[in-house]
């Protein structure tokens, strides 16, 4: 069975989907990711879904129960690169995904993660010893 | 008397000269349609050619029937003569009189032919009545058509026309949406909007709605369609343009704006988007 790659970058993962995603593949990919933040101890995960054409309700609801599960693990969830037409079918289908922040492309989004977690570390949260 | 015996075709044939001749000169003095008319040359050419295709097409034997294939040359010159008009704005009334106005001089020579014989020149000019009117009212059918087709062209380009998305900044982008806003707009106005965004990279949007004359519910629904899209797609949105009345409205409404900011002018919106994506303009000093 197919899975999609998560790359750790530094304190923050990075996952790139280029593939159309079906149900069977987000579902693992879910099941991969709480993993890997749990195991990391990672602080921001990075979603680009710039090459994905098409959503549909499962999949948009995914997305944002994915940010869900990380916020819960201590790791703030950016997803970059969304398809107008992608936007635009989220929008219809009524999931605007709110808690999910969302970035234009993979630059502006790490620096909007870097930002996140640079106010989060002042108020005392775990850092981890380098 | 059947339709078949009429001497229509063959009194056209023989008069068709004379008919065009008083015809042309009942059309440039008739009082109706001369305010807005066809240069002369150009009628007395429509009018020579359209005599032309009805002789033709009664020559076929079309005489009661305009629809069959005998007139098709027929239906196509009137189409055509319709079309023009119709894209030159002329009047439905003024399109069709072309065709009726040629009753008087047809029947002139009609009345003629037939000398006493009252009974076929009535049913004579029946016939030929017929024909005509039929004639006139197919013109009027094209120019209804043609008209619609004008009318559905301008709604179109008028949609695309009126939904700009301007470059402010860097990483600024405005639309000035004018007019009311219907899902058919929001959808293009949502499409050109991230499109835009992408292009240029924007990460701040500003919807000013200073042209929207009304905001109730359902636009405001739209509006918030457009912001939750945009927000996806990573750019944040402000509002701008309300204007008193409309704050009133909203509120008294019950309208949730959520936590889109709303600004009262463009350059308080921009000024706004400026602090956000840190940047600032200041008074040159040297400019005195």
């Amino acid at each position: 069975m197919e899975h999609i790659p998560i790359l750790k970058m530094g304190e923050f993962l990075l996952v790139t989907i280029q593939v159309d995603m079906h149900d069977r593949l987000v579902t693992a990919l879910q099941e991969d990711l709480t993993d890997r933040i749990a195991a990391t101890l990672a602080r921001g995960v990075l979603i680009d879904i710039s090459s994905l054409q098409m959503v549909d309700s499962f999949i948009g609801r995914m997305l944002g129960n994915i940010a869900g599960m990380s916020r819960v693990l201590g790791a703030e969830t950016v997803v970059v690169g969304m398809q107008p037409s992608v936007a635009i079918t989220l929008v219809e289908l009524g999931l605007s995904l709110r808690g999910v922040r969302t970035a234009l492309d993979v630059e502006k989004g790490m620096d909007l993660l870097r930002a996140v977690v640079e106010q989060d570390g002042d108020d005392g949260g775990a850092v981890e010893p380098e | 008397m059947n339709v078949n015996d009429s001497r229509l075709p063959e009194i056209l044939r023989r008069n068709g000269a004379e008919i065009l001749t008083d015809w042309l000169r009942y059309q440039q003095s008739a009082p109706v349609g001369r305010e807005k008319a066809l240069r002369d040359g150009e009628l007395r050419e429509q009018s020579r050619a359209f005599l032309k295709a009805l002789e033709e097409a009664l020559a076929g034997g079309v005489i009661s029937d305009i629809e069959g294939a005998a007139a098709a040359p027929l239906r196509e010159f009137l189409g055509e003569a319709a079309r023009a008009r119709a894209r030159q704005g002329f009047t439905p009334g003024q399109t069709a009189t072309f065709v009726f106005s040629l009753k008087l001089p047809l029947f002139g020579r009609l009345r003629q032919e037939y000398g006493s014989d009252a009974a076929g020149l009535a049913a004579e000019i029946w016939t030929a009545t017929e024909l005509i009117d039929q004639l006139g009212l197919y013109t009027t059918e094209i120019y209804q058509k043609t008209r619609d087709e004008i009318i559905a062209r301008q709604q179109q380009e008028l949609l695309e026309l009126s939904t700009p998305v301007v470059k402010l900044w860097e990483g600024i982008v405005a639309l000035p949406l004018i007019g009311t806003l219907d899902s058919a707009r929001t959808q293009v106005v949502m499409e050109s909007l991230l499109q835009q965004i992408v292009q240029i990279g924007a990460s701040i949007a500003i919807i000013d709605i200073t042209g929207v004359p009304t905001v109730d519910t359902l636009v405001a629904q739209h509006l918030l369609k457009t912001v939750a899209a945009a927000r996806l797609m990573g750019a944040d949105c402000i509002i701008s343009g309300i204007r008193p009345q409309i704050a009133q409205t909203i509120v008294h409404l019950g309208v949730e704006l959520g936590n889109v900011a709303t600004r009262a002018t463009l350059a308080d919106a921009f000024r706004l988007a400026l602090r956000r994506t840190g940047q600032a303009v200041v008074k040159a000093e040297t400019a005195r």
